[in-house]
């Protein structure tokens, strides 16, 4: 018989729970979401003896069962509904050698909650290093537990505490405080009114209704209930705190021994070098350049490897699957191509994630925080927005999924709304080619034209970030009230299995979550553009006339033919005397749908419509220049003229034209609300600065 | 006119007289911001704020708006 036993794993942030997590499930974990919320349900099987399974759930890390954040939230509503099918038969509070005083309050939380609880005091292989000494069987007949004594590091102590799982059942469930003690009166009516539920429980619902207005819960309901206003609460909850203190220092006075001269002082050499006022500055700039480089410049080796894999896998299905079928072309290049754009940006979403949970784990994070929160603040960011917004000019993809380690939600997500402006890799290839038609060939004082204007649209970019978020800050409104405590963790060496599962995890969310929407909008496009209505789409060839020397030169007439009257080429068409006020043409318009699917598309597609499509590539853009310089108007204007160019170099510079991103915006916010509205305002903007542009230049 | 965390210089320490303004949050009472424990002012972050600290053994970084509402008295060792 197989017998499963449930597993709440719970603990302060930094106490290396995720290790324990790790250590227990290895690569035997999922990652879930928690209904309607942006919280990640982490869970995991750890197989014990005698075929029973234990079912892991890493909970979001808490300081105390009294909750500031969502995430936070999730621990206590689980550990209020017995009737949640996660509801645990055991938890496991994991803490952190060194901070045992501080670990030892959210304990004592879990265990008046009457539920059995094993405390795994982590790092211990530090103890001898740092001076600690515990006694342990004190410990555990004063706190009513049992104790594993357990390094990840040195992988110690976890099957001993795979075997206390197993036993779970001998466990105690006695609660350490008597909650009644900071207000016999209040709780003893509160007892009364609910004679059936236990006191800490009533209590910790009250005190989390004050927190977040009212949850609906179906096992307790206790709203007609309130005697208390939250200013009473909340100096209830400060007698808490102080009583829980007080019931652990007795205990640690007897059970824990330190020798504070064996204290090493890594930490206060590190923190002086860190964060210090100037150096601290030029480590954090020289780190962000490396991150820089790495998603810019070493993930392209991966990125063109990916990138010719799959246009030669394309052309191969293609040539061995019979000519012009429907389902052929399909398959080569709208669902080949498909995943082809969702593979792509694998290598730089590894490695940004390789060196953010670096930075994680070693403890650094949190003082570029220290560093940058006053200078962020005043935008309505966090000072761990600046790593998303750097890396946003690489891609705005991973920079989106980067703005998890902001734990305000609002500071989050107005981070998620911005980083789109910086200016991404893919503009790049856009920017380029507008720049050498409309920008003059001078220079001033030394400074190329062109390279100037480049500079400048990143700058743009970063600056309407900015500005967008200071805005943002104003306009939104949000249920909690901001507050800023940041714990500055010990430095440590980063835990190489912990690193490389952070990689894969993100990836994997970003394949099989962003990419199913990118697949199907890739299939939507490309349906657009190889089907049209009517004959001249279908007949194309009985309408381009002769003109040309090669069958070469023909057979991208007749492509550039059948894109005009294919649905995109309609669709170009359609919006015509909607982007004729920015200077463009339809066959501008035309690029601009595609570059929905990703911004580079832009050039690939007026190749094809200014009819290049079988030009080699180098040769490709140089042709594309040339023919987009020479497009006219009926009347004779030129197309593209330095009105129209600074036009479309703003439209691209502030347009939301990913569908990648949108898929990602969608996933981390868990609605369509925040992507739609980012998409409108983006392109709204862009639209307003394009128009005023074109209108002042003309 | 109370002495208060944001009052400390680099290096300095205090004990905590009093925090129970209603604007300091709980997390930070429930990390030992509490009457009776040490504080420890390490290190400032440009213009004095956040303030790094060390409380109740706990390192923290905190805004000065905060460290303004808790109420210390210095100490010399």
């Amino acid at each position: 018989m197989s017998k499963q036993i449930n597993v709440a794993l719970i603990g302060n942030p930094n106490t290396g729970k995720t290790s324990v997590f790790n250590a227990l499930t290895g690569l035997n974990q999922k990652v879930g979401n928690y209904p309607g919320i942006t919280v990640d349900k982490k869970q995991g099987v750890c197989k014990l003896s005698r075929g029973v399974k234990a079912h892991i759930l890493d909970l979001p890390g808490t300081y105390s069962l009294n909750a500031s954040s969502l995430d936070e939230n999730v621990v206590i509503e689980l550990l209020l509904n017995k009737n949640d099918k996660d509801y645990p038969d055991v938890a496991i509070i994991v803490s952190d050698v060194e901070n045992l005083k501080r670990n030892l309050l959210l304990f004592t939380q879990i265990k008046d909650l009457k539920i059995p609880t094993i405390l795994v005091i982590n790092m211990s292989d530090l103890m001898t290093r740092k001076g600690i000494s515990l006694d342990i069987e004190l410990l555990e007949t004063k706190l009513h537990t049992k104790i594993a004594l357990v390094s990840t590091r040195k992988n110690n102590g976890i099957q001993e505490l795979k075997l206390l799982i197993e036993n779970y059942k001998t466990i105690s469930k006695e609660s350490c405080l008597d909650i009644s003690s900071i207000d016999a009166a209040y709780f003893q009516s509160l007892q009364k009114a609910f004679p059936s539920q236990d006191v800490y429980k009533l209590w910790l619902v009250i005190t989390q209704d004050a927190n977040f207005g009212k949850i609906t819960r179906q096992e307790l309901d206790i709203s007609k209930f309130k005697t208390k206003s939250n200013q009473e609460l909340k100096r209830l909850q400060q007698k808490e705190a102080i009583k829980r203190y007080q019931f652990i220092n007795s205990i640690l006075k007897e059970g824990q021994t330190i020798d504070r001269s064996k204290a090493t002082g890594l930490r206060s050499k590190l923190d002086r070098l860190l964060i210090h006022k100037v150096w601290g500055y030029v480590i954090f700039f020289w780190i962000l350049l490396t991150i820089f480089q790495a998603i810019y410049d070493w993930a392209t080796v991966p990125m063109d490897l990916i990138d010719t894999t799959f246009a030669s896998l394309a052309e191969w299905i293609k040539n061995t699957f019979p000519d012009g079928g429907m389902v052929t072309d399909l398959v080569a290049e709208g669902i080949v191509s498909g995943i082809g754009g969702i593979v792509i940006f694998i290598p730089q979403i590894a490695f940004l994630f390789l060196f953010i949970s670096i930075l994680e784990e070693s403890g650094y994070m949190s003082r570029v925080v220290f560093l940058m929160d006053r200078i962020m603040r005043r935008f309505g960011l966090s000072g761990k927005s600046l790593v998303p917004l750097i890396s946003g000019t690489a891609c705005a993809i991973p920079a989106v999924m980067a703005t998890r380690n902001i734990e305000n939600w609002k500071e989050r997500l107005i981070t998620i709304l911005v980083v789109p402006f910086t200016t991404c890799s893919a503009r790049l290839p856009v920017y380029l080619i507008i720049i050498a038609l409309v920008i003059p060939d001078g220079s001033i004082i030394g400074l190329n034209y062109q390279a100037l204007t480049l500079m400048a649209l990143y700058l743009l970019g970063f600056g309407m970030a900015i500005f967008s978020a200071y805005i943002l800050d104003r306009v939104l409104k949000t249920k909690h009230k901001t507050f800023f405590v940041v714990e500055m963790p010990n430095y440590k060496l980063p835990l190489l299995k912990n690193v490389i599962i952070t990689v894969i995890e993100k990836t994997k969310t970003f394949v099989f979550e962003a990419g199913k929407i990118i697949l199907a909008i890739s299939i939507i496009l490309w349906v657009l553009a190889s089907y049209g209505p009517g004959d001249k789409f279908n007949n194309a060839e009985s309408y381009v006339e002769t003109t040309a020397q090669t069958s070469y030169e023909r057979n991208d007439q007749i492509a550039a033919f059948k894109l005009e009257h294919s649905y995109i080429g309609i669709i170009g068409k359609t919006i015509e005397p909607l982007i004729k006020p920015l200077g463009y043409d339809w066959k501008i318009g035309i690029g601009l749908v595609a570059s929905f699917a990703a911004r580079e598309v832009f050039v690939g597609t007026l190749a094809t419509i200014y009819s290049v499509g079988s030009a080699n590539e180098g040769e490709q853009i140089d042709t594309i220049k040339t023919k987009m310089g020479n497009e006219t108007y009926a009347d004779g204007t030129k197309v593209f003229t330095l009105a129209s160019g600074i036009s479309l170099l703003l439209f691209y510079a502030f347009a939301m034209q990913c569908m990648s991103t949108l898929a990602i915006v969608k996933r981390e916010t868990k609605s369509w609300k925040w992507p739609i509205l980012q998409f409108i305002g983006m392109t709204a903007i862009a639209y307003i600065c394009a128009l005023i542009a074109f209108q002042f230049l003309k | 006119m109370h002495l208060t965390i944001a009052d400390l210089k680099k290096g300095e320490k205090g004990i905590i007289t009093d925090s129970s303004s209603k604007d300091i949050p709980l997390k930070l009472l429930e990390m030992g911001c509490l009457p009776g424990n040490k504080v420890h002012l390490l290190q400032l972050a440009p213009f004095a704020d956040p303030m790094y600290l060390n409380v109740n053994d706990s390192f923290l970084a905190i805004r000065k708006e905060t460290a303004a509402l808790i109420i210390i008295k210095k100490t010399d060792e």
